[in-house]
């Protein structure tokens, strides 16, 4: 009996911890964050209706059982009714059973139902913010495509993060509030999934397919979510960080960014030929982000899945059988396809990597030769 | 009649073999279905000590233990170790053994089949172990990191362990067809003269549903995993997009199988409680045929909702409404099974054996995992539980007392049969409240870890989530021990014991309960003659 009670005790603390103190949920960390969208409003509503239902049936079967448990006991005497399945009640019970259930059932089905509708499906006909999200092993890029803006999110070490160890990215997505926001889901090699419970949706990213799903902040913020469909080795390594500025805040920080991109691109169209020690220091940086994941920082990697770049005859081998691996990928592997980054930056990483730990290529690859290599 | 003197002759040119012979040769219902129960405890041992250090590595944040692909190797292997290794066998065993005794059988209809079905499985199990293992000797590839799942494109990048696992799901496949097939023969063709198929005991109904199932979704993941194995060496994109494939086609194949699975998982154990309670209320099933209906029905819808594993993977709106819909049905047909078993407790004359504890604790934790599972089904809602650690609480509130602990109770309850001897009355009570309440403290803590944020399958997580996944890694390592204590109880009670009376429990009704215990070599030789009080 003693552990029926505190299952229901600990129920009843959970029904009356969700129902009435607000305010104690989000120390305890026992249900979802507070909404920050109308959409995630409507989805903690039908969430909680759900669960009164389900805790109020439980409460009730329970109920009967423990009636039972204690009153039609041989211990106390209880003589078994041998009939009572061949009562009206047990008669007719196969009706009016699964007619009480249907009725709960349409209860919830229909109010789902209604939050589905208005959640579901992007506004049509209106002018939203397109935020393409494309999942890699194991980081984020964000599009923002009406900005011509392009933001790499990857987690931080723990050393730097803290307590928001896995909760904390490099680079944000920052995202205005009060604006109609589309998000178009697509992954660039396995499943991933776009979970910020805050803003209420989790969609897959699937290689070959875009899906969408959209959401309308209403208040400034910092919202913490993770990838939620596993996608490999680093599957924990993946956190989603929302940073919700208003509107004119917004503006600013894609003035800045259009800027940096700018130079960058600048940067990189510049004909001049850069020292060995320019290309190691901005390799080394790049190698640090974009590589280190997989082939680690110590050029190790992590045999079998992930082979070491230190000794490698790849690496050591010829630039254009480097330049290639880097540039292309190797398909059916996690060895993806960088070609997307600029020239001096795939100069820079090979330079690197052909150069240090124990490799000792010795030579340095310029801008040029990557084009070349195209 | 001349049917059953054609294998009672038979069954005399085998009499008594001995040694190994008895039991790599057996062709005996008894013999095999002890056979498949051993190695479902073996399994069982190995899943359990899986959890366990997917546990240990919970217990705080950070990676102390394992290395991330070790860990979902470890994930994947849990599973498959435990729903095709420990609970599908465990059913297939206790089937083995009772559905001939309860329907006044001799044997099984096809027992040469019935020893081939056994003996695929151990090829099976080494071949899932060594998927687990091939990728730590030199030139064994990468670890299987997909969950059991098997999710393209990750599935693909995967090394050769992967075709281990892909060939153990096909023998594993084939073992469980030919089970089914033997099954419904046996209780299509072999029932006591006079048993009509509404007089045949519950657990027989669930098993001919369950076989039903099996042979109608086991060869379309048998056909996903084929694909699969083309994908990754034949050069075909069935699952690659950029060949023109579709990734989540593989989602479709195997969910299809994947929750039909679920109720074959459920069945049989629902079946052992049909007969465990009546036993200890002492009084008869209530609504025999709407729980025979009620199983029908959750076979029959339980085929066509499952994308409901599936969600977030952008269906329309109209197909996301249609599975919500189908799935919440189900609620049903469950209920009313719930409902019969209350309803079969209430103004009986209770006594609480270690079998009853079980079938209680059952019923109690199943109807919560069943509510949960409503909450699941809700589109906008699990758009936020979906893949969190509230989806893995729940998944184990249904499959631990729907399936494990209903084949726990049905050990305990036909032990004294099996073996002849009495268990240990006090023991079974220890072990079970030390397992139920190891099970509570482990699965509870992570409804709110799931709706708090974390997701499922990951082996790091941030500060925020230590307390609860402490308290659950503790009531893991105190569930997971708590299975020696179940090993120790059965080892004492084969060796020796207080003989058990044929009837073993005073309200058991039954044709299994009127041979000796334990039943000699060969039963039912001659078909008893069916009473109307023996059925029901």
């Amino acid at each position: 009996m003693c552990r029926r009670f505190t299952t229901v005790s600990r129920l009843l603390l959970l029904t009356a911890g969700l129902a009435g103190f607000q305010s104690t949920q989000a120390e305890y960390g026992i249900n979802f964050p507070p909404p920050a969208a109308d959409v995630a409003q409507e989805i903690y509503d039908i969430h909680m209706l759900t669960m009164r239902i389900a805790t109020f049936l439980l409460l009730v079967v329970f109920s009967f059982i423990i009636y039972s448990l204690y009153f039609h006991r041989k211990s106390r005497g209880y003589q078994a009714d041998q009939n009572f399945h061949n009562t009206w009640f047990g008669n007719w019970s196969w009706v009016i059973v699964p007619a009480l259930v249907l009725g709960v059932d349409l209860t919830i089905a229909s109010n789902a139902d209604t939050v589905l509708k208005k959640v579901w499906d992007v506004p049509k006909d209106e002018k939203l913010m397109d935020v393409k999200v494309t999942g890699h092993q194991w980081w984020w890029e964000f599009d923002y495509l009406d900005h011509g803006i392009k933001v790499e999110s990857r987690y931080i070490p723990e050393e730097k993060a803290g307590d928001l160890y896995l909760r904390e990215v490099d680079n944000r997505l920052v995202l205005p509030t009060d604006t109609k926001i589309r998000f178009l889901h697509t992954s660039a090699d396995v499943l991933h999934a776009f979970w910020v419970p805050e803003l209420a949706f989790k969609k897959d990213a699937i290689p070959g397919y875009v899906t969408e799903t959209w959401s309308e902040i209403n208040r400034e913020g910092v919202f913490r979510g993770q990838c939620a469909e596993l996608c490999g080795t680093w599957h924990s390594r993946m956190p989603l960080v929302v940073e919700s500025v208003s509107p004119e805040k917004f503006q600013e920080w894609v003035n800045e960014q259009q800027a940096i991109k700018v130079a960058t691109a600048a940067e990189a169209a510049s004909t001049k030929t850069w020292s060995k020690n320019e290309l190691m220091t901005k390799g080394k940086a790049l190698y640090e982000t974009k590589c280190a994941a997989c082939h680690q920082v110590t050029g190790l990697g992590l045999p079998p899945a992930f082979p070491p770049l230190n000794g490698s005859p790849i690496v050591n081998g010829p630039v254009e059988g480097h330049l290639n691996m880097v540039i292309n990928g190797k398909p059916g592997t996690a060895m993806q396809a960088w070609g997307s980054l600029n020239d001096l930056e795939i100069a820079a990483i090979v330079t690197y990597e052909r150069n240090t730990w124990d490799n000792k290529a010795g030579d340095t690859v310029q801008p040029t030769d990557v084009a070349l290599a195209r | 009649m001349s049917y059953t003197n054609a294998l009672h002759d038979e069954a005399h040119h085998h009499d008594n073999p001995t040694g190994w012979r008895r039991w790599l040769f057996s062709t005996n219902h008894k013999d095999i279905g002890t056979l498949y129960l051993l190695f479902a405890l073996t399994m069982l041992f190995m899943g359990g000590a899986s959890a366990m250090l997917i546990r240990a590595e919970l217990f705080q944040p950070g990676i102390q233990l394992l290395d991330p692909d070790l860990y979902n190797n470890l994930v994947t292997n849990h599973a498959l170790l435990m729903i095709f290794g420990a609970v599908m066998p465990a059913a297939a065993g206790l089937a083995n053994w009772m559905i001939p005794l309860m329907i006044g059988a001799p044997d099984m209809a096809l027992p040469r089949m019935n020893n081939l079905s056994f003996w695929i499985l151990p090829a099976a199990g080494t071949m899932l172990i060594l998927s687990f293992v091939v990728p730590f000797f030199p030139g064994g590839g990468s670890q299987i990191n997909t969950g059991w799942t098997l999710y393209p494109p990750l599935s693909v990048q995967v090394g050769m362990s992967m075709d281990f696992l892909i060939f153990a799901i096909h023998l594993l496949g084939i073992s469980s067809v030919l089970a089914s097939i033997n099954i419904i023969v046996t209780l299509l063709n072999m029932r006591a003269p006079g048993m009509t198929l509404m007089q045949m005991p519950i657990f027989c109904w669930t098993w001919l549903v369950t076989a039903f199932l099996l042979i109608l979704v086991v060869p379309v993941l048998a056909g996903g995993v084929t694909m699969l194995l083309f994908d990754r060496h034949f050069g075909t994109s069935f699952f690659d997009a950029a060949g023109g494939g579709d990734p989540v086609l593989f989602q479709h194949l195997f969910w299809f199988f994947g929750h039909p699975e679920v109720y074959v998982l459920l069945l049989p154990s629902i079946g052992v409680l049909s007969h465990i309670i009546p036993t200890f209320a002492r009084k008869p099933l209530f609504g025999y045929k709407s729980m025979v209906g009620a199983m029908i029905a959750v076979g029959t819808i339980g085929m066509v909702v499952w994308a409901h594993h599936q969600y977030t993977i952008g269906m329309s709106l109209g197909a996301v409404s249609y599975f919500m819909i189908g799935t919440i049905i189900i609620s049903i047909p469950v209920g009313l099974m719930i409902f019969n078993f209350i309803a079969t407790m209430w103004r009986g004359a209770m006594t609480f054996e270690t079998p009853m504890l079980f079938a209680v604790a059952i019923i109690l934790m199943f109807t919560f995992g069943g509510l949960s599972g409503v909450m699941l089904a809700v589109v906008p809602a699990d758009m936020q539980y979906h893949d969190s650690m509230f989806v893995v609480a729940h998944f184990h509130y249904v499959l631990m007392p729907g399936a494990v602990f209903g084949l726990f109770a049905g050990v305990f309850y036909w032990l004294p049969k099996w073996t002849g001897h009495m268990y240990d009355e006090r023991l079974g009570k220890i072990f079970f409240w030390i397992n139920v309440t190891g099970f509570n403290l482990t699965f509870f803590p992570q409804h709110f870890l799931g709706l708090a944020g974390m997701p499922r399958r990951i082996i790091d997580y941030n500060v925020m989530f230590t307390e609860f996944n402490a308290i659950s890694s503790v009531g893991a390592m105190i569930f997971g021990f708590s299975h020696l204590l179940l090993l120790y109880i059965i080892i004492k009670t084969i060796r020796g014991g207080e003989p058990a009376t044929n009837r073993v429990w005073e309200g058991a009704k039954g044709l299994e309960w009127e041979v000796a215990s334990p039943p000699p070599f060969h039963t039912w030789e001659t078909p008893p003659l069916i009473r109307q009080e023996q059925t029901s």
